[in-house]
C-alpha cells in the first residue's frame, strides 16, 4: 500500500432547488476512488449544507494514484425515489504526487453537471501520504513533475535535456459503445469524461516511467491531445521532452548539482534519482555515444543527394575563431566550381554536427517540443520540416490496441528526421503532431523546425551553462548565430538565397527564414513583428474510404505549397525575413479542405532586407492590361511603405564609412563588398538560386491571380495601438505593464448552399478570420495600448456546411512611451544598435528582385496550374521525402514541405546566465508602476473568490513564478436537449466555456495557486441539432497551475524568495 | 444570418458600462447596435457594424447570465462562474438596482403585487420607460420588499447588507417598501409635482421618527409599520384644535410672533386655524396663495414653538414628534 488518500467533504453552497415543495435541498456527498466510495450524511433542507465530515481515507497503488481521478458526486436525498444527482467534482490528485507542486487541494469546487452545467459549489480537502516504495519493477512514476509550458520553467534549470518521449493509449469511446443506445446523455457523458480522464492519467503515468528510464526527472512542454476517432476509438495521445530540471534556489544563482531538496518523502525520491543513485546506471547505458570518438559515418547527413564531404579528421576547433574565418571564406573558392561539391564547407557545424549527432544519434527521435530554450542550446536554424499523412480509420485491424496508431506516427516522426537530416540539421525543435478527423479520414501531421543543438545539454557534466563558462566559448558575434544556415550551401536542400550575415558578416544566412520556435530573446529585431496568416478553403468532392483519402493526399502539397506562397507574400508586404511561430493546420471536411497558417513575422537585423513584390503581366503589351498591372503595382508599393512605418521598420540606410567600419578583418571585409556589389551577373556566382526567388514575383495571368492579390491587400493591419502576434511575445516591445486579458472566442460560419468557388470559399474564410480579429481589437480597446499575444487559431469543418474557428489568446498592455527605449542592460540592445551599424547592404536585393523577375516568373505561377505534373499517385500515405527527386514537382513538394530556410545563431551572449532567465521580467523599466497596478489588482484578492489570472504564455508579465503547482488537464463534456432556452449555441457555448473558466480557476485556487500559465484548450467540439433542439460540446484545456509573485524591486526579493523556500520545505515536511 | 454562432469570453468577464446601460434601459440588441453607432464608437474605432453587433451580444448574453446573480447580490462575490473585479461587480449591482424616477413615481404606494405588474405596460407607455427596464425595476422593488419584510433591524441598513447597495440606494429602496408597506397613496393628482426624492425624504423621516424601530430597534418590520402607540397619542393632540380655548391661545401666540415679519402675515393668520396637517388641507392652499418657503419656514417654527408655551398643553413629547417629522416634510414638499 504505498500511498493513503485522505478526502474530506467540508461544506457546500449556492446548491440548486432540489425538492420544489420546500424549495430547499437534502444533499448528501459520495467521494469515490477506485472501487471504495464513502457517503456523507444528509444534511437535510439546505441549500448552503455543512458537512464537515470525517476524513475518508482509501489506501490505494501509486499506480492507481495516478490514474485515477477522486470523483465527488453531490446528491439529494430522495426517500422514496431514487437519489437525485446534482452534480460531480473530479480532482486530479497527481500535483499532490510531487514533492515539488502542491501539499494539499483545499477549496471550493464547481459542481459539474453535463447536462445542467454548473449548479452550486462544494468546499472539499484533499491530502495524500505516500509511503517509501522499494519496488524497482514499480509501475508508477510518481514525482515526475509535467508542465505544459514549452521552456525550462521559469524557477527551474535544466540540468540535462533527455529528449523526446512519447505515449498513446487507445479506448473504446463509450459513446460508441452498444450500452450508450440505453443510458441516459448523462451517464454517457460521465462515462466519457471519466474514461479519458483515466486514459489522461494512464497516459502521463507512461510517459513518466519513460522519463525516469532517461534519469530525467520532469517532462516539459508536454502536449497530450485526444482523438475523437468515432467507431474505431477514442485515442489520448501525448509528447513531451524529458529533462532533469533544478530547482533554483533564487533566481540568481543556479546551484550546482545538488539539489534544494533533500530526500526526506518519498514522492521526492523519483524527483531526486536522476542526480543520485539513478543517475549512474542510465547513463551507463548512454555514455559511450556520448563520449566515445565520433564515427565518420554518423557524422555525415544521410540525406541521399547531398553528402558533404568533409572530413571529420579536420583538426579544428569549436572555439577558435578562425573556423569562422575559414567558413567566410570557404564560398570564394567552392562558388566557382558551380556548387558540385564543396570541398570544406564548414569544419564549424561538422564538428558540431558530429558532437550532437552522436549524442542525438542514440534517440530514436532527436526531436524538442521546447519553444525557447536555455541561452546556447540552440545554435543554428534550418528551417520548419513538416509531414502529413492520410489514413483511413475503419483499416485499422485491431482498433482497440495503439500498435496501429504507434505505426502511423512512427513513420511520420521518421519523415519528420529525415526532412531535418535533409537541411543538415540533426535536431528538430518546436516540435508538434496534430491530427484532423472526418468520418474515416483521418490526417495525421507533424512539424518543427530543423535545427543543431549545443550537445552540451544532453550529455552529462555540463551542467553548469554559467557565466563563466560560456564567455569563452565562441567569440563569434551574439544574436546572430541562430540565423546562420547550418547545411552546405553548396548542395542546398532546397532554391534559397544566401547572403552573408548582416550581423556578423562572417556566415551566410538565408534570404528567409521561417520558423515553428518563439523568436530567441537575443536576436535583435528592427521595429516590431506582427501576425501574419495564410488562409485557404479547397473544395473536394464527396467521397467515401480510399478515394477520398487519395482525393484528400492529392490535395495536401498544393495546399501547402500555395499556403507557402501567401505567407511569403505577406511577408514580403509587410517588409519583413522571417516567421516565428509558425503552425500551419490542415483540417478536413466532407466537401472541402481548410489550411490556416499562422505565424509572426519580423525583421531579423542579420538577414538581408526583403525585396519588394513585383507583378507581371502573363502578356506584356497589352496596354491596359500593362495600365492594371500598374495600378496594382502601385498599390502594393504603397502597402509596403505604409506597414514599414506601421511596424516601424527603418533599417538604417548605409552609407560608405558604415560599410568599413565594424568588420575585423579588412581583406575579408573588402572582399565580402566586392562581391556584394558587383552587378547581378557575378551575383549568381554568390547565390546559386537566384532563378527560384520566387516570392518576389507574382504573375497575374488570370482572374484567379488577381483575386490572390486583392486578398494580399486586404488584411487590414491592426487598429493604432494594437499590435498581435502567435508567438510568447511580441518582438520589438520589451515593456510590459501588468494588464492581462486572456480570452476564448469561437465562431461558426455556415456555408449557403449556393455553388461555391474556391476562391469565394476563400473570401468567406478570410473575412471569418479578419473579423474575427477586428472583434478583438473592437472588445479590448480599452486595454490600448496593447498587444495580443499568442493568437492561437483552430479552424475546424464540424459539418459539412459549417466552418468553425476557434481563437485563444492574450491581451496585455505594455507601456507606449517607453517601446523605443529599452532598458540599458539589455543584451538585445546591443545587438540591435550594433547590427544597424553594421547593416550593410540593403539596397543591393531589391535590385536583385528586379533583375530576375522574368525567369521567375514563368515557373512560379505556372506550376500549381499545370496539369501534366501529375502529383504522386494515389498512395494514402504521401510525400516521404527520404527519395529526393530532380523534377519539378518533387521540389515544389519539397519547398511545401520543407517550409524553409535555415539560420544559424552563436547563441552565446556575454551576458550572464542570470541576466538571460529573467530578462523578460526585468525589461520592464517602470517598476513602481507596475507593482502598483498590481497591488491594486491584489486589492481585488478581498472578495472570498481568490483571483486567478489565465495566460497561454509562460509566465505573467510583473510577475515572477515561484513555485509550480502541477499540470491542469481537464476534459469536459455539456449537453443540452433545451437550446433555444439556453440562447441558441451561443448562449450555451459562450456558458459552457465561462464553466471551463471556473472549473480551471477553482481548481487552481484548491491547489493554493493563483495563476495559470501556458493555457490553452487544446479541444472544442461542438455539434448541434437546432432541429431536435440539442448541442453537446467537448473542451479539453490545458496549463501549469503556478504561484506568482509581484515582481518589485530589488529589496523585497529576498523575502518573497525566503517565502518560496519555507513553501516548499513545508511541502516536502507535509508529504 | 451566416454567423451562426459566436461567442467571446474573457477571463476577466468584459463589460462595457455603456452596453450594460443599454440592456438595462431595455434596448433590443438591435436598437442598442443603432444607439452605439450614432454614439460615435465605430468613428471612435474604425469598427464595422458586424463587429459592433457582435460585441452586443457577447454583452448582452453575459449579462443575462449575471442576471440569476444581482438577483441576490452577495452571491455574486462568491459564485465562482464570473471573474469579476470587486469594484465592477459594485458598479453591476448598483446599476441594475438603479430605478427610473419617473417609473417609480408611478408606482410608489402601490400594492407590489400581480395586478400592478399587469399595469406594468400602461406605465411603460406614460413614462417612456421600456418594458423590460419596468418589469426589472418592478421585480427590484419586490424582491427586495419579500426579503426585507421578515427580516429584523433596521430597514436600510438590511437593504444595504443583502443587497450591497450604496446607502443613497438602500435609503431610497427603503422609502419604496415603506410607502408599497403602508399603501400612502402618491397617485393624487395634486400630488402630482411632487418628485419621488420628496416622497423618499418623507419616508425617511417618518421610518426615522414614526415608526416602531424609532423606538424599540429589535421588532420584525420595525421600520415598516408605523408605531401603533404613537399614533394612538396622536388623538390626543387633538386637543389642541378641539379645545376652544387652546387653539385660541396658540393661535393668538403664533400671531404676535409673527406680526410685523412678514408681508403675507394677513394671509398667514387667516390660514392659523390650525388643522390637523395634511398634506392636501395645508400645503395645496398655501401653495395657491403663493407662501414663499422662508415664509413656510417661519410659519411652521412659530407654530411649533407657541405649542411649548401654553401651559394646558400636556403632551409636549408626542407634539415634537409629530411636528418635528410634520414640519421637515412640509419644507421638503414645498416647492414648485
Amino acid at each position: 500500500m504505498p500511498g493513503k488518500l485522505k478526502a474530506k467533504i467540508v461544506a457546500g453552497r449556492h446548491l440548486p432547488v432540489m425538492d420544489r415543495a420546500s424549495d430547499l435541498t437534502d444533499a448528501f456527498v459520495e467521494v469515490k476512488f477506485g472501487n471504495t466510495t464513502f457517503k456523507t450524511d444528509v444534511c437535510p433542507k439546505s441549500l448552503n449544507p455543512q458537512w464537515n465530515s470525517e476524513w475518508f481515507k482509501f489506501e490505494v497503488d501509486d499506480e492507481d494514484l495516478q490514474d485515477e481521478p477522486l470523483q465527488i458526486t453531490v446528491l439529494d436525498h430522495d426517500t422514496y425515489s431514487a437519489n437525485d444527482a446534482i452534480g460531480k467534482v473530479y480532482i486530479d490528485i497527481d500535483p499532490l504526487l510531487c514533492s515539488e507542486a502542491a501539499s494539499v487541494i483545499s477549496g471550493w469546487f464547481p459542481i459539474y453537471d453535463t447536462i445542467h452545467g454548473i449548479r452550486g459549489e462544494i468546499n472539499v480537502l484533499v491530502k495524500v501520504e505516500l509511503f517509501n516504495d522499494l519496488n524497482r519493477f514499480r509501475q508508477s512514476s510518481c514525482g515526475v513533475k509535467f508542465f505544459c509550458t514549452t521552456s525550462i520553467p521559469r524557477c527551474y534549470r535544466a540540468a540535462m535535456v533527455h529528449g523526446f518521449v512519447e505515449e498513446l493509449v487507445v479506448n473504446e469511446d463509450p459513446e460508441y459503445q452498444w450500452i450508450d443506445r440505453i443510458r441516459t446523455p448523462r451517464a454517457s457523458n460521465e462515462a466519457r469524461q471519466r474514461l479519458i480522464s483515466l486514459m489522461s492519467g494512464e497516459l502521463q503515468r507512461k510517459i513518466g516511467l519513460k522519463v525516469l528510464e532517461m534519469g530525467g526527472n520532469a517532462v516539459v512542454g508536454y502536449l497530450q491531445c485526444f482523438d475523437l476517432e468515432g467507431e474505431s476509438g477514442l485515442v489520448v495521445r501525448a509528447i513531451g521532452t524529458a529533462c532533469t530540471l533544478d530547482k533554483l534556489s533564487s533566481g540568481s544563482a543556479p546551484n550546482t548539482n545538488t539539489h534544494v531538496h533533500p530526500n526526506t518523502a518519498p514522492a521526492s525520491n523519483a524527483c531526486n534519482s536522476p542526480s543520485k543513485d539513478g543517475k549512474e546506471p542510465v547513463f551507463g547505458e548512454d555514455l559511450p555515444s556520448f563520449s566515445g570518438p565520433p564515427t565518420p559515418f554518423r557524422a555525415l547527413p544521410t540525406s541521399s543527394s547531398s553528402p558533404p564531404p568533409f572530413s571529420p579528421s579536420k583538426p579544428c576547433s569549436r572555439q577558435s575563431s578562425s573556423s569562422d574565418t575559414d567558413l567566410s571564406l570557404t564560398p570564394k573558392t567552392g562558388m566557382g566550381s558551380g556548387g558540385s561539391a564543396g570541398k570544406e564547407a564548414g569544419p564549424l557545424k561538422t564538428l558540431l554536427r558530429q558532437q550532437t549527432q552522436t549524442a542525438l544519434e542514440q534517440r530514436e527521435f532527436p526531436f524538442f517540443t521546447l519553444t525557447s530554450f536555455p541561452p546556447g542550446f540552440l545554435v543554428h536554424v534550418g528551417g520548419v520540416v513538416s509531414a502529413r499523412s492520410v489514413k483511413l480509420l475503419d483499416r485499422i485491424h485491431n482498433p482497440d490496441e495503439p500498435e496501429t496508431r504507434d505505426a502511423w506516427w512512427e513513420e511520420i516522426r521518421q519523415e519528420i528526421k529525415s526532412h531535418a537530416k535533409a537541411l543538415g540539421c540533426h535536431a528538430v525543435v518546436g516540435y508538434s503532431e496534430s491530427t484532423s478527423i472526418c468520418e474515416e479520414v483521418c490526417i495525421l501531421s507533424a512539424s518543427g523546425t530543423a535545427a543543431i543543438l549545443n550537445p552540451r545539454y544532453m550529455r552529462e557534466g555540463c551542467l553548469d551553462i554559467g557565466s563563466t563558462d560560456h564567455r569563452f566559448e565562441e567569440p563569434s558575434p551574439p544574436s546572430c548565430g541562430f540565423c546562420h544556415i547550418p547545411y552546405d550551401e553548396l548542395n542546398m536542400p532546397f532554391p534559397a538565397q544566401l547572403t552573408y550575415c548582416y550581423h556578423c558578416r562572417r556566415q551566410k544566412v538565408p534570404d528567409v527564414l521561417f520558423t515553428t520556435i518563439d523568436m530567441p530573446p537575443e536576436a535583435a529585431v528592427t521595429g516590431k513583428g506582427c501576425l501574419i496568416q495564410a488562409r485557404l478553403c479547397r473544395l473536394k468532392k464527396k467521397a467515401q474510404g480510399e478515394v477520398n483519402a487519395t482525393a484528400i493526399s492529392n490535395l495536401l502539397p498544393f495546399m501547402e505549397y500555395e499556403l507557402h506562397t501567401q505567407l511569403m507574400n505577406k511577408l514580403k508586404l509587410r517588409s519583413m525575413n522571417a516567421l516565428f511561430g509558425l503552425h500551419i493546420q490542415i483540417s478536413v471536411g466532407e466537401n472541402m479542405l481548410l489550411g490556416l497558417a499562422s505565424a509572426t513575422g519580423v525583421y531579423l537585423t542579420a538577414l538581408p532586407a526583403p525585396g519588394g513584390i513585383q507583378i507581371a503581366g502573363k502578356t506584356p503589351g497589352d496596354l491596359s492590361n500593362e495600365h492594371h498591372i500598374l495600378t496594382i503595382q502601385k498599390r502594393i508599393n504603397d502597402t509596403i511603405t505604409k506597414n514599414k512605418e506601421l511596424y516601424q521598420i527603418n533599417p538604417p540606410e548605409l552609407t560608405e564609412e558604415v560599410v568599413g567600419s565594424p568588420i575585423p578583418e579588412p581583406r575579408q571585409r573588402s572582399r565580402l563588398f566586392r562581391s556584394h556589389s558587383e552587378s547581378s551577373d557575378e551575383l549568381s556566382e554568390l547565390d546559386l538560386s537566384h532563378g527560384k526567388k520566387d516570392a518576389f514575383v507574382l504573375e497575374i495571368d488570370d482572374t484567379d491571380a488577381v483575386e490572390d492579390i486583392h486578398s494580399l491587400l486586404t488584411d487590414a493591419p491592426p487598429p493604432t495601438g494594437f499590435y498581435s502576434c502567435n508567438t510568447e511575445i511580441m518582438p520589438g516591445i520589451y515593456n510590459w505593464t501588468t494588464g492581462v486579458q486572456m480570452f476564448t472566442s469561437v465562431r461558426v460560419f455556415r456555408l449557403s448552399n449556393a455553388n461555391l468557388t474556391n476562391q469565394g470559399l476563400n473570401k468567406i474564410f478570410t473575412d471569418l478570420c479578419e473579423n474575427l480579429l477586428k472583434s478583438f481589437y473592437f472588445k479590448l480597446r480599452s486595454m490600448i495600448p496593447c498587444c495580443l499575444c499568442h493568437l492561437n487559431f483552430t479552424v475546424a469543418v464540424p459539418e459539412e456546411e459549417l466552418i468553425q474557428v476557434a481563437v485563444t489568446a492574450v491581451a496585455m498592455t505594455f507601456d507606449k512611451d517607453q517601446t523605443q527605449e529599452k532598458p540599458a542592460d539589455k543584451p538585445v540592445t546591443k545587438g540591435c544598435s550594433e547590427t544597424e551599424e553594421q547593416l550593410q547592404f540593403p539596397l543591393e536585393l531589391c535590385a536583385d528582385s528586379s533583375s530576375i523577375t522574368t525567369q521567375t516568373s514563368s515557373k512560379i505561377s505556372g506550376v500549381p496550374e499545370s496539369t501534366n505534373v501529375s502529383p504522386r499517385a494515389a498512395s494514402v500515405d504521401y510525400g516521404s521525402f527520404a527519395d529526393r527527386c530532380s523534377t519539378w514537382l518533387e521540389l515544389l513538394r519539397l519547398k511545401a514541405h520543407t517550409i524553409r530556410r535555415g539560420s544559424v545563431k552563436t547563441s552565446r551572449r556575454t551576458q550572464s546566465l542570470a541576466h538571460s532567465v529573467s530578462s523578460l521580467e526585468r525589461s520592464s523599466p517602470l517598476p513602481e508602476g507596475r507593482s502598483r497596478s498590481l497591488r491594486s489588482n491584489r486589492s481585488f484578492g478581498g472578495s472570498s473568490v481568490p483571483v486567478v489570472k489565465m495566460t497561454p504564455l509562460s509566465f505573467l508579465p510583473g510577475t515572477r513564478i515561484i513555485k509550480y503547482l502541477g499540470i491542469i488537464n481537464m476534459f469536459f463534456i455539456r449537453e443540452t436537449t433545451s437550446l433555444r432556452e439556453e440562447g441558441g449555441v451561443s448562449g450555451f457555448l459562450h456558458s459552457f466555456i465561462a464553466e471551463v473558466f471556473a472549473m480551471v480557476r477553482a481548481h487552481v485556487a484548491a491547489l493554493g495557486g493563483n495563476a495559470v500559465v501556458s493555457y490553452s484548450m487544446k479541444e472544442c467540439v461542438l455539434m448541434e441539432n437546432p432541429n431536435k433542439n440539442q448541442a453537446q460540446c467537448l473542451i479539453n484545456v490545458s496549463g501549469d497551475a503556478v504561484i506568482c509573485v509581484i515582481e518589485t524591486d530589488q529589496e523585497s526579493m529576498p523575502s518573497t524568495i525566503n517565502v518560496v523556500q519555507t513553501c516548499s520545505s513545508g511541502a516536502d515536511g507535509a508529504t | 444570418m451566416a454567423v451562426e454562432l459566436d461567442v467571446f469570453v474573457g477571463n476577466t468577464t468584459i463589460m462595457d458600462e455603456e452596453v450594460y446601460q443599454l440592456w438595462l434601459d431595455g434596448y433590443t440588441v438591435n436598437d442598442a447596435v443603432k444607439v452605439r453607432m450614432e454614439g460615435g464608437v465605430l468613428e471612435e474605432f474604425e469598427a464595422s457594424a458586424d463587429v459592433l453587433l457582435s460585441d452586443t451580444m457577447d454583452q448582452y448574453r453575459t449579462f443575462q447570465m449575471c442576471e440569476r446573480l444581482l438577483h441576490s447580490p452577495a452571491k455574486l462575490a462568491n459564485q465562482l462562474l464570473f471573474q469579476i473585479p470587486p469594484h465592477r461587480q459594485a458598479i453591476l449591482i448598483e446599476r441594475y438596482y438603479a430605478f427610473d424616477d419617473a417609473f417609480v413615481r408611478e408606482v410608489l404606494g402601490k400594492k407590489l403585487s400581480k395586478g400592478t405588474k399587469k399595469d406594468l405596460d400602461d406605465i411603460s407607455a406614460k413614462t417612456s420607460v421600456t418594458l423590460k427596464s419596468c418589469r426589472r425595476q418592478f421585480d427590484n422593488f419586490k424582491r427586495v420588499f419579500k426579503v426585507v419584510e421578515e427580516l429584523k433591524g433596521p430597514l436600510v441598513e438590511n437593504i444595504r447588507q443583502h443587497f450591497l447597495l450604496s446607502d443613497k440606494l438602500a435609503r431610497d429602496y427603503a422609502a419604496i417598501v415603506f410607502f408599497a408597506n403602508n399603501r400612502f397613496e402618491t397617485g393624487k393628482r395634486k400630488l402630482q409635482y411632487l418628485t419621488f426624492q420628496d416622497f423618499a425624504f418623507c419616508a425617511g423621516q417618518l421610518i426615522n421618527s414614526w415608526t416602531i424601530g424609532a423606538v424599540d430597534n429589535m421588532v420584525e418590520d420595525m421600520d415598516v409599520d408605523l408605531d401603533k402607540e404613537f399614533l394612538q397619542e396622536l388623538k390626543e393632540l387633538k386637543i389642541l384644535i378641539t379645545d376652544k380655548d387652546l387653539l385660541d391661545q396658540h393661535k393668538s401666540l403664533v400671531c404676535t410672533a409673527l406680526r410685523g415679519k412678514t408681508k403675507a402675515f394677513n394671509e398667514m393668520e387667516a390660514r392659523a386655524n390650525f388643522k390637523a396637517f395634511a398634506f392636501e388641507t395645508f400645503i395645496e392652499p398655501c401653495r395657491s396663495d403663493r407662501w414663499t418657503a422662508s415664509d413656510m419656514r417661519l410659519y411652521l417654527t412659530h407654530y411649533t414653538n407657541s405649542a411649548h408655551i401654553l401651559d394646558t398643553f400636556k403632551h409636549q413629547v408626542v407634539w415634537d414628534r409629530y411636528m418635528g417629522v410634520i414640519k421637515s416634510c412640509i419644507f421638503k414638499m414645498y416647492h414648485d
